[in-house]
């Protein structure tokens, strides 16, 4: 558990979880096993109800296992969680309408308790970063969907954690939009070196950016294969009409039509 | 689906004892609290009551007392309950003396009033939909009305009526309808406005009249905000109903047996002519709410 | 009503007043009939364009001078000169005809404010010229230029009627009732065994109309102010109870989430995600009391008062039959009803500009 690239930074061991609900129990996730080390990008792709997103919360502390093992840089969920260990960044912003851009982006510093000069200068910095510097002072409502989703990038990133956890930014955004976003998020992936884990239901979205994939089984959620991604690092968009990414999207395609993800 | 979408759709576990407990707790405290002030409030007259008879007294005495006086500055729980048996079950209702006809008084007034005003505000809410010149200037002095305490007007109508020779159940009658008019029109407004654009753009593509639309789309579009404006309109009238008989010392309803009881210093009366007005209300706002759901039912929509 | 038959209706009914009894002779007041012809005049012609304001305008109020120049004569009036209520039947029209050209005016700003205002104006004027044409008994409906005069002579009467209902029991209750409201809500946020009790009960206490509680709180509190203002108290606490705890529940799962994310305590949270979220809601209850105030203190006053205060003027007023002063008062609240909820509507536009509801 050091600080070299490499180690460990998530451990699941046998995770499960059941919701009890008034009909019936929903399984959720059934006997994961998953080893994440630090400075990989790695992407969850599954069918809807697979539990994709399920096992991220489980990751980020906000739900608890039925059973099994979850271990975040060392320690419980919960422990790094209280340590502020990772960002999150949901499927919709999720900016407060009443602080302009800027304070959205210190939200997290505030909490944590940092001056307010060091604020400044950190939001400036990571807004600059995701393009939207000049942006400081507007509002949310203001920005478009795409904008949007960059400040909620910029504001997982202000304070800094190692991990980065996404549940399907990019979702909701035109793909002209989200190819261009794909773009910047792996070029601030190369530049920063975080490992991020990132869900996902696009297949080319998952193999543009990652360097893993996990794919998925519809409910119960199960871990069919995990594809290692060999395309160059420093790649570009134009990567995607290359023989070896069809290649990659081609096994990620399989595995997914024999875990029955495309059956009615 | 997702499976958060799946958990939301799943109906919620909420025993009997995660709702009734709490309510029942609060309640028992209150009651508790309400005895306690009892004797905390009527206790200075029984003392003077029991001094000049020149008794000793204890605590005990004193409770007991303070909870049975005739006439206490706050009535214990079991008096008011007491009084309130008596007079909706223990007496003819045709007698001056049973609240039951006093509440019968005050409710015709209310429904007459209401049905008045509900159909002024639908007129008018049509009227303003279909005409710029309506929404434009009679829009927003309706919709600033409502900040003006109207009920201040109650009675004054009374007295100038009365001085034209109505009296009793019309007076209160039309001062419901003042009251009640403003949601219902303000609620329908919007209701008849609610229609998706799509929606209008479709009638459009039809060539439907404004009649047509009207009837077809824009009236039931309009049920949800009707029936909760109609809940407002109805409490707001029984309001309205009772400051009614406040002025002209009106000898029946329920707004008398509080005035009454108020120059006479009978507080239990009051108290439970109180609780009556309450019943009522309540009674009536959810006989717009069966009528909600027989409609919803016609309508095929899930209730 | 299409233009032209607005034009029509609104020029040949003032003309025909020339030939139906106007209480008095036409000849003998010239002022009066250049008015009438400039008025039939200009309800009959086309109103374009930018010089279509200016021409309708100057028709409506050359048109609204002949009744009252005509009622200043010696009548008889009333339903013997018929002629004046055809002309102030036609000059509706033309009023009607100017408010659908301001209807058209863009529907925010200082444009928003003109129809309504014309239609105002035309209402009044409508009262003031009925109530002298038919000579209707000041008791049952007086003229408003009657009201505005009580209004004017008894003017340091109403203010410390004024001040008595509104300045001290409106403010004073309104302060404590909407506090204590937010108050408990907070609490019961943070204790949900509570909130789950109060909420059904105080739909119960809602149900109870406001006027039930005024005798038993004015023999609690005696005649004056306080019990007023106790009575605001209750009538404004469950409101602001209501909307607050709703407020609080508004936030929604993914803001709270990533508070949770950043491990913030319960107070970060309130304090930067749950109340700002619920200010929407606290000014609903809010402009929701600040009429239910107003009202419930004047209705309280009709129980019991020292001889002071708006509700009391009215219910000692009305039993001397003195009607214009009854309107007065009731001009006085309903003045300062509309004040005190237009400061806080500006007061809400200030603190959650950011709400969609200001971006349609």
């Amino acid at each position: 558990m050091g600080d070299a690239p490499g180690a460990v930074a998530i451990e699941i061991r046998g995770l499960s979880l059941t919701f009890e609900t008034a009909d019936a129990p929903v399984v959720a996730l059934d006997d994961i096993d998953l080893t994440i080390r630090r400075g990989e990008f790695v992407s969850l792709i599954g069918p809807s109800g697979c539990g994709k997103t399920t096992l991220l919360r489980v990751i980020a502390d906000l739900e608890a296992p039925s059973a099994g093992h979850v271990a975040v840089n060392g320690v419980s969920a919960l422990a790094a969680r209280l340590n502020r260990a990772y960002g999150y960044v949901f499927q919709a912003p999720a900016l407060y309408a009443w602080r302009s851009v800027q304070r959205n982006v210190m939200l997290p510093l505030e909490i944590i308790g940092m001056p307010a000069s060091e604020r400044k200068a950190r939001a400036a910095r990571y807004l600059s970063m995701v393009g939207l510097a000049g942006f400081e002072r507007k509002f949310p409502w203001q920005l478009s969907g795409g904008m949007q989703q960059r400040v909620s990038i910029a504001r997982a990133l202000a304070f800094e954690p190692e991990l980065l956890l996404m549940d399907e930014p990019f979702g909701a955004l035109d793909e002209i939009t989200r190819d261009h976003l794909n773009d910047q998020l792996l070029r601030l992936w190369e530049q920063t070196g975080k490992t991020v884990v990132f869900v996902t239901h696009s297949i080319s979205e998952a193999v543009f950016l990652s360097n893993r994939i996990v794919v998925m089984s519809p409910r119960p959620g199960r871990i069919l294969e995990i594809i290692g991604n060999d395309l160059p690092a420093g790649r570009r968009l134009d990567v995607r009409e290359t023989t070896r990414f069809l290649d990659v999207a081609h096994r990620v395609r399989q595995a997914l039509r024999a875990g029955h993800s495309y059956d009615d | 689906m997702t499976t958060e979408a799946v958990l939301l759709a799943a109906p919620p576990i909420t025993g009997i004892g995660h709702r009734i407990v709490p309510v029942a707790a609060i309640l028992a405290l209150l009651i508790a609290v309400w005895y306690a002030a009892a004797v905390w409030l009527n206790a200075p007259q029984v003392v003077e009551r029991f001094e000049s008879d020149g008794k000793s007294w204890n605590a005990r005495q004193l409770i007991e007392a303070s909870w049975s006086m005739e006439r206490p500055v706050l009535p214990a729980p079991h008096q008011i309950a007491h009084n309130f048996v008596e007079t909706v079950f223990e007496t003819p209702i045709d007698s001056k003396r049973s609240l039951v006809y006093h509440a019968g008084v005050t409710v015709s007034a209310t429904l007459l009033g209401f049905v008045f005003g509900t159909v002024l505000g639908v007129l008018l809410a049509v009227g303003i939909v279909h005409s710029p010149v309506l929404d434009r200037s009679l829009l927003p002095w309706i919709i600033a009305s409502q900040t003006v305490p109207i009920l201040a007007i109650a009675p004054m109508v009374v007295v100038v009526l009365g001085s034209l020779g109505f009296v009793g159940l019309f007076p209160k009658a039309v001062i419901s309808m003042y009251l009640c008019f403003f949601p219902v029109t303000i609620g329908m407004v919007k209701g008849l406005r609610s229609p998706d654009p799509l929606q209008l753009d479709l009638m459009r593509s039809y060539s439907a009249s404004h009649a047509q639309v009207l009837h077809k789309l824009r009236w039931p579009a309009a049920t949800d905000f009707l029936f909760a404006s109609l809940k407002v309109a109805i409490a707001t009238s029984l309001v309205g109903a009772i400051v009614g008989e406040l002025p002209t010392g009106a000898q029946a309803g329920l707004g008398a047996r509080l005035l009454s009881g108020s120059y006479y210093g009978q507080t239990i009366q009051i108290w439970s002519a109180l609780i009556m007005a309450s019943i009522v209300g309540v009674a009536l706002v959810a006989l717009v709410g069966v009528a909600e759901r027989l409609v919803a039912r016609h309508m095929g929509r899930p209730t | 009503m299409t233009q032209l038959g607005t034009r029509l209706a609104a020029a040949a009914l003032m003309a025909a007043s020339f030939v139906a009894p106007v209480g008095g002779s036409w000849l003998a007041r010239p002022a009066t009939l250049v008015c009438a012809l400039a008025a039939i005049l200009g309800a009959g012609s086309r109103w374009d364009a930018r010089a279509g304001v200016a021409v309708g305008l100057i028709t409506v109020v050359v048109g609204a001078a002949v009744p009252l120049m005509l009622l200043d004569g010696p009548g008889p009036f009333g339903a013997a000169a018929p002629g004046i209520w055809l002309f102030l039947a036609g000059w509706t029209f033309a009023v009607w005809r100017m408010l659908s050209m301001f209807s058209r005016l863009p529907g925010r700003g200082a444009g928003a404010l003109v129809a309504p205002a014309l239609f105002g104006v035309a209402l009044l004027y409508l009262w003031q010229v009925l109530v002298v044409g038919f000579a209707v008994p000041q008791v049952l409906l007086p003229a408003p230029c009657q009201v505005g005069h009580v209004l004017a002579t008894q003017f340091d009467v109403f203010w410390l009627d004024f001040r008595q209902t509104f300045l001290k029991a409106v403010l004073a209750g309104y302060a404590i009732g909407c506090g204590a409201g937010f108050l408990v809500a907070v609490i019961a946020d943070r204790v949900p065994f509570l909130g789950r009790g109060l909420l059904p009960l105080s739909g119960l206490v809602s149900a109870v109309p406001i006027v039930g509680i005024a005798p038993i709180l004015v023999m609690w509190f005696g005649f004056d102010w306080h019990s007023k203002a106790a009575v605001v108290v209750v009538v404004t606490f469950f409101p602001m109870l209501v909307n607050t705890l709703t407020g609080l529940a508004a936030a929604d799962a993914m803001q709270r989430d990533l508070m949770h994310s950043y491990a913030a305590s319960y107070a970060q949270t309130l304090m930067k995600l749950r109340l700002p979220a619920a200010l929407p809601f606290v000014f609903n209850a809010m402009k929701i009391n600040s009429t239910l105030a107003l009202i419930a203190a004047i209705v309280a006053e009709f129980f019991g008062s020292p001889i002071l205060g708006l509700g009391f003027r009215i219910s000692a007023e009305v039993a001397r039959l003195n009607v214009d002063v009854v309107w007065a008062v009731i001009a006085i609240a309903a003045l300062a009803g509309s004040m005190f909820y237009g400061v806080i509507a500006l007061v809400e536009r200030a603190a959650t500009f950011w709400h969609p509801s200001y971006r349609a």
